[in-house]
């Protein structure tokens, strides 16, 4: 029989961010609902990996770094990033009301971490929205952060790719990687790109959502 | 922000830095607290910290009292060596202070225990930088 913790991801409690703080900071919705069940559904593999460092680059709210850890307990040492101030002190919050420990560090994506291939598992919902290149600029001293969530730019892809470039020396010989896209990021492309990276990959989950087509991929390799 | 996280970061993507580990480790405000030992957990650890780089930052804040130097052979079933490690990694968490780039001297202010890592377009390699690759 499967302990509990094999098979269930619980949405963590958020009662801690307030309407303000969602001002600010993105508010978990059908994307990021979307990509936890995807995660609670592959969580069998994911333990199968007994990953060690795990990493969420844009963990905003703390949502899904937060039902990872709590999902992985104390085997694996989960770490965030944001590019948003409030958005780390959101997920450090997130992680410490559900009794569960989240690294946080702002950054732009991961590129201050060590490039040694030491990281077992990535996570990643990025601001994927086709947008001008004009709105992924950052703010102003002491502006909103908030259009960062969702501006992508061109294709909608300006900010995965630079992830995707190097995400080959940041993962483990064996790793997993997740990522939430939408049709116009062209998912087909974005596994032709990390195919050459040594990783397969695979669309573990799909829902329209309004206008948008939103799908969560799975990259491995060395399985 | 506990010396683990401090383990894995690197300024290596700054301009004109070439290694750019371990970062240089100032602490103003400590807090050591009580993380549940998980002797698999540390165990399997091991391989991928780099070991000198957390006795060195321990020893720069004061915290490598019981910790040795370098890793032990029997690691796996030593459990002393393994809760010495599990401490200074997972126990010991930096409130505030800073990080430094031992190439540049750039530092990273460490604030409520969150490091902000966050350069200027112009202080990276161009491969880094948003207009990048
Ligand atoms: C779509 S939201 C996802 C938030 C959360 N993970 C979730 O699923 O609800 C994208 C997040 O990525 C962050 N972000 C955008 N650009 C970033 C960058 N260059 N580096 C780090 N984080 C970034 C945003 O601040 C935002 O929190």
């Amino acid at each position: 029989m499967k302990s509990r913790g094999e098979e269930v991801i619980e949405t963590p409690d958020l009662s801690h961010l307030s309407v303000t703080d969602f001002d600010h900071v993105y508010e978990p919705r059908e994307d990021s609902f979307l990509f936890l069940d995807a995660l609670e559904k592959d969580l069998s593999l994911i333990h199968s990996l007994q990953p060690r460092l795990g990493l969420e680059v844009g963990s905003g709210s703390g949502v899904i770094s937060t039902a990872v850890a709590r999902a992985l307990g104390s085997t694996c040492y989960m770490m965030a990033t944001d590019i948003n101030p409030f958005a780390c002190k959101a997920t450090q919050q997130t992680a410490l009301k559900n009794k569960t420990n989240v690294a946080c560090m702002q950054m732009d994506l991961d590129t201050m971490m060590r490039m040694d291939n030491s990281f077992d598992l990535l996570l990643f919902n990025p601001p994927y929205c086709v947008t001008s290149k004009d709105e992924l600029s950052q703010p102003e001293e002491g502006g909103s952060f908030l259009h960062l969530a969702w501006a992508g730019g061109i294709q909608g892809r300006e900010v995965t790719d630079r992830l995707l470039h190097h995400v080959g020396k940041l993962l483990s010989p064996k790793a997993l990687f997740y990522l939430v896209v939408i049709k116009e990021n062209d998912p087909e492309e974005i596994m032709n790109v990390l195919s050459h990276q040594g990783f397969q990959g695979h669309t573990i989950a799909s829902r329209k959502v309004k206008n948008e087509c939103l799908s969560i991929l799975r990259f491995c390799r060395g399985f | 922000m506990k010396l683990l996280t401090h383990n894995v970061l690197s300024s290596k993507c700054l301009k004109g830095v070439s290694v750019g580990y371990p970062l240089r480790l100032n602490a103003t405000d400590i807090k050591v607290v009580d993380v549940d030992f998980n002797s698999e957990f540390v165990s399997r650890m091991i391989p991928k910290i780099n070991y000198s780089a957390l006795y060195e930052a321990a020893q720069s804040i004061g915290h490598h009292n019981g910790l040795p130097d370098a890793v032990a052979d029997d690691y796996e079933h030593n459990d002393d060596f393994l809760k010495a490690v599990h401490h200074v990694l997972l126990e010991v968490d930096v409130v505030s202070g800073d990080l430094e780039c031992p190439e540049s001297g750039r530092k990273f202010p460490i604030t409520r225990g969150i490091p902000n890592m966050l350069v200027n377009e112009n202080e990276v390699n161009e491969i880094n930088s948003s207009n990048g690759c």
